[in-house]
């Protein structure tokens, strides 16, 4: 196959209300099985997909939320969060989930995989993208 | 140049098929090549055989088929996304039990690999929706 491409995943909606985060993840979670070099991001109303302590009973749905703790296993390591989007929603990096993926070339230490970017980083990020999936 | 198309809402509804047709057909005329067109969320229910917009108004589903028709264009349905909103083939129906089929027979119901392999062949993704 061709050579290893940049991929991001830009989350941009809250995790329920539309479907729209859940069928972001299936993608994750597919294409990594493809060994390209992938990022998430999460922007807008996209930085609540990772709040901790979700309760979806009320709405009936599923609640997903544990699915992103075991995207470390799944070779998905970096993850960004912009935050001016986390500034204009009350929310810091404390109301986030704790998310982390092993080293195996530094004796399997845990290794956070969450960086919160400015809005003007986030935006070279995708400049540097060779691939966004936006969700 | 090489475009995959991914399409995230269906027909009617909102705007991304209708512009991601016209881009698709647009690229076409200017001599690129359309690796695939990837239909996710609502979009897979622009795949429908069943529909039937009035006489008056462009049928977005008819529009697509003719369009892959004419440039054999590859045309992929998300199975997981098609599987919850009741969009079927033989092929699902006969797995899944169920009594009658809906995908219109120019567009065919394949996994996300199918958009992820797409990423990586393309020289772009362009990416229509909300």
């Amino acid at each position: 196959m061709s050579s290893i491409k940049k991929f991001l995943y830009l989350n941009r909606k809250a995790p329920y209300g539309t479907i729209y985060a859940w069928e972001s993840l299936e993608v994750v979670l597919i294409g990594a099985a493809f060994d390209q070099d992938v990022s998430l991001a999460f922007v807008d109303d996209g930085v609540y997909q990772l709040t901790k302590g979700q309760e979806t009973a009320g709405i009936g749905m599923k609640n997903f939320s544990p699915t992103y703790s075991a995207l470390g296993d799944y070779d998905v390591k970096k993850i960004f969060i912009e935050k001016e989007s986390l500034e204009a929603r009350g929310l810091t990096l404390d109301d986030l989930q704790h998310l982390t993926w092993e080293d195996e070339d530094d004796d399997y230490a845990e290794k956070d995989s969450i960086r919160v970017l400015s809005r003007q980083e986030m935006a070279a990020l995708m400049d540097e993208s060779d691939v966004v999936f936006s969700f | 140049m090489k475009f995959a198309i991914q399409i995230n809402e269906g027909p009617y509804q909102h705007q991304a098929s209708d512009s991601a047709y016209f881009f698709t057909k647009a690229a076409l005329d200017k001599g690129h090549e359309i690796f695939r067109v990837f239909f996710y969320h609502d979009g897979v229910d622009n795949a429908s055989r069943l529909t039937t917009p009035p006489q008056d108004d462009r049928n977005v589903v008819e529009r697509w088929a003719e369009l892959a028709e004419k440039h054999d264009l590859d045309m992929v349905v998300c199975v997981a996304a098609a599987q919850r909103r009741g969009m079927v083939d033989e092929g699902e129906a006969k797995r899944n039990g169920k009594d009658a089929t809906n995908i219109h027979p120019r567009f065919r119901i394949s996994g996300l690999g199918q958009l992820v392999e797409a990423a990586i062949q393309a020289d772009r993704l362009m990416v229509f929706g909300d």
